[in-house]
């Protein structure tokens, strides 16, 4: 379980320098460095540029309730490989600050906002630390463990309303519409007149105004309900003339709070809703959250249902970038035709989804242990039939179609151009980080379930504009596509279960930290147990919330039209951004 | 040559356009409103139009396809249903958005908690689709139904009582005969070694 950590920290001289800053973390189950609050910039500068540590994955918090603590967990990566190096800052609950990051590691900015808007942890010197996710008058921080919405139940399911009582209940009339929210002290809706935007547009940065062209600044609202924004996200731009100076993206609009509900949950109720997070990838979010709780379980899956999650992951791949790629072309103005065209293949994907799942999107198909039911026969012979026959056909057809239309070349090449030291900095991964040049894939830099057994290829392109994230998904299904024709090779008969299936699972007291390679990008789970059927502490590192960090990188300097573009090649989910 | 790329694009799309027409047809009358037509336009091998013409056309569903459960329940020689369910909670307990509301009968002689449920309810409205009460119901008396139409007038009337959940074994083993007869096949052997 802890071993993935040893092995990354016992890189020449980075335990004992880590030794000499901070202790060992000697909880049970737990595993990292405790540094302290005011040393914190000065250890990670250090660790960047001595140990080459220089991708922050994630950054989280942590409620200790009823212990006057609340702990910071950083995620610390090289982006040439290896297991993360776990970090945290203990501090005081009442009144926690701390130093921010965000100006070393730029990907921390989103991250600490949430944990602000979410923890109420301050961090001093933080650039723009607002709420993110809640609006600016809401009262509290909904994960720390005290916290109680006002229509407040129970601390955890199941429910004793339900059974053995059965007190039946229609949730409207429980929770009834206007009266189902809380305010802060001396608030009164009547009174509430809306913020103006003056603190967000205070903080868009003004760019050089030109003697020659006579143009004005002018800010644009771009959403939240906009066709082009794939769901309610809204982007604030400052323009001059039709060029970019400045653009802020807003969000949270789709925000319910996964994360607290997935305490509320037992172990096994948050996996149909991690379906939910990003819809078009359901299975490889199970997947994630499955290995994160295997992990702290000390359970493997048998062989069978490796080869069937894997097929799976890579299935919902090639579904979730056949649609980027499409949508990406609905964005640049052909309506349409080519997103119709991907759907169809999706169609057939999900067809194989329902067969064995029982659903084309919310699958819920993964178990701790294993995945719910064998494929049937037949869907494996139609996986056969799609992999080998149809799919690499319509590939074709779509590269065929698009890679060399002169349209599509010049609106993507040189569009949105993020370079690889600004990716990394930013924490941004997956095809965005590959088409600028990195090649990293946790398939390969933290190889997980049986991908070490597959022969497949980590796409790279080196210009980092929107046309070769067009290029690397495109190429990244063919490669998807070769691991499958593997997978369906290789497959071996067997059970697909590991013990028996259990609605209450036990899972011992630690903390783990499982990441997948989505088709977004690196999906992280953090779930920390005490022993409850409960998790203590549920986090989703959203891949496509955390690639929108570069968004202002790429977009300055570009045409208003292009944001439109560049938003599309990042590729996002509201339903995983918003959480 | 500047505007290559742009006929070869116009190139696939005019090809899927006439395949809409010649390919799609080729079964000629029997396209529309027949299994082996629908089935053609729902397969791998399909070029040309995708698209199912609901609510006239409706395509096979997968035995494992899932919406909302219902309660499986016999005859018995009376005629009087006699639902499986036990009332043992477990898929209320198991159940992520807590949707199933259940109370034990008490057996009016004894004044003992018997092993029937006195109420089951369901509020379709939060169900999630999960298919986990009927996963984990070790007694095969909850499973997940086929049908997916399910809009009313009014919201009160998608709280599902136990009359309305519950469905004869028969339905159950024509919508899943698979996990019907296999599910039988354990249920014989169980009970097997008692009459022993």
């Amino acid at each position: 379980m802890s071993d993935q950590f040893v092995g990354s920290s016992a890189i020449s001289g980075e335990a004992e320098y880590l030794a000499s800053v901070g202790t060992v973390e000697t909880r049970p189950g737990f595993s990292g460095w405790v540094i302290p609050a005011a040393q914190i910039v000065e250890v990670f500068t250090h660790l960047n540029q001595a140990f080459a540590n220089d991708f922050l994955s994630s950054v989280t918090a942590l409620d200790n309730y009823p212990d006057p603590t609340v702990e910071l967990v950083y995620h610390l990566c090289k982006s040439t490989g290896g297991g993360p190096l776990v970090l945290r800052v203990i501090l005081d609950r009442e009144n926690p600050v701390v130093p921010s990051l965000a100006l070393l590691f730029k990907g921390a900015e989103f991250q600490e906002r949430e944990i602000w808007d979410l923890f109420g942890v301050r961090f001093s010197g933080h650039p723009d630390l607002r709420r993110i996710l809640l609006w600016e008058g809401f009262d509290g921080h909904p994960l720390r463990k005290d916290w109680k919405e006002p229509f407040f139940e129970e601390e955890s399911k199941p429910y004793k309303s339900r059974w053995p009582e059965g007190k039946i209940e229609l949730i409207e009339n429980y929770n009834p519409f206007g009266n189902n929210v809380q305010y802060p002290d001396g608030f009164t809706p009547k009174n509430w007149t809306a913020p103006t935007e003056s603190a967000l547009i205070d903080r868009m940065s003004t760019g050089e105004t030109s003697a020659a062209l006579n143009t004005d600044e002018l800010i644009i609202n771009l959403g939240p309900q906009h066709p082009s924004t794939h769901g309610v996200f809204r982007m604030l731009a400052k323009t001059e003339g039709e060029q970019i100076i400045s653009l802020k993206p807003v969000m949270g609009y789709l925000h319910r709070n996964h994360e607290k509900i997935g305490e509320r949950n037992t172990f096994l109720q948050n996996m149909p809703y991690t379906d939910r997070l990003d819809y078009i990838t359901s299975m490889s979010n199970n997947f994630g959250y499955a290995l994160t709780v295997e992990k702290l379980m000390g359970i493997t899956p048998p062989e069978r249902a490796e080869y069937i999650r894997v097929m799976m992951a890579e299935l919902t791949r090639i579904a979730s970038h056949i649609m980027a790629n499409g949508f990406l072309l609905n964005d640049l103005g052909a309506y349409f035709t080519p997103s119709l065209y991907s759907l169809e293949e999706r169609e057939l994907i999900l067809d194989v989804f329902e067969a064995a799942s029982g659903s084309r999107m919310m699958c819920n198909y993964f178990r701790f242990g294993g995945v719910v039911r064998d494929i049937p026969a037949d869907t494996l012979a139609k996986i056969h039939d799609l992999v080998l026959n149809r799919l690499p056909r319509k590939i074709d057809e779509l590269d065929r179609y698009l890679t060399e239309n002169e349209i599509v070349k010049v609106r993507a090449q040189g569009v949105g151009v993020i370079t690889d030291e600004q990716a990394i900095n930013d924490s941004i991964t997956g095809p965005i980080l590959r088409a600028a040049g990195v090649p990293y894939d946790i398939r390969r830099a933290d190889p997980y379930s049986i991908y070490e057994r597959f022969e497949f290829d980590v796409v790279t392109k080196t210009h980092g504009d929107v046309y070769d994230r067009y290029l690397v998904r495109l190429e990244e299904m063919r490669q998807s596509l070769r691991i499958i024709r593997q997978v369906l090779d290789q497959i071996p008969e067997g059970p697909i279960m590991t013990g028996r299936p259990a609605y209450q699972v036990r899972v011992p007291p630690g903390e783990s930290y499982g990441r997948v390679e989505g088709p977004k990008g690196e999906l992280g789970f953090y779930v920390v147990s005490d022993g409850k059927p409960n998790p203590k502490r549920y986090h989703v590192r959203a891949p496509s919330f955390i690639n929108l960090t570069g968004l202002e990188q790429m977009c300055v300097g570009m045409k208003i039209a292009d944001a439109v573009t560049i938003l599309g090649s990042v590729d996002i989910i509201l339903g995983e951004v918003d959480r | 040559m500047i505007g290559f790329g742009v006929l070869k694009g116009l190139a696939v799309t005019l090809k899927r356009f006439f395949q809409t027409y010649f390919v799609t047809n080729k079964l000629g009358r029997k396209h529309y409103h027949t299994p082996e037509g629908i089935k053609s336009r729902y397969d791998a091998s399909t070029e040309g139009i995708f698209t199912i013409q609901y609510p006239e056309e409706k395509p096979a569903l997968p035995e494992e396809f899932r919406v909302i459960p219902f309660l499986v329940y016999e005859l018995n020689s009376d005629g009087a249903k006699e639902f499986r369910c036990t009332a043992c909670g477990i898929c209320a307990k198991v159940c992520p958005p807590q949707c199933i509301w259940i109370t034990r009968k008490t057996d009016p002689a004894t004044g003992r908690p018997s092993p029937h449920p006195e109420i089951f309810s369901i509020d379709v409205d939060i169900c999630m689709n999960c298919g986990f009460c009927a996963e984990y119901c070790p007694f095969d008396a909850i499973k997940m139904d086929h049908d997916y139409e399910l809009s009313t007038y009014s919201r009160e009337k998608n709280l599902y009582s136990m009359e309305e959940l519950g469905k004869p074994v028969d339905y159950y083993a024509k919508i899943r005969p698979v996990n019907y007869r296999r599910e039988e096949t354990a249920r014989s052997a169980k009970k097997q070694p008692e009459a022993n």
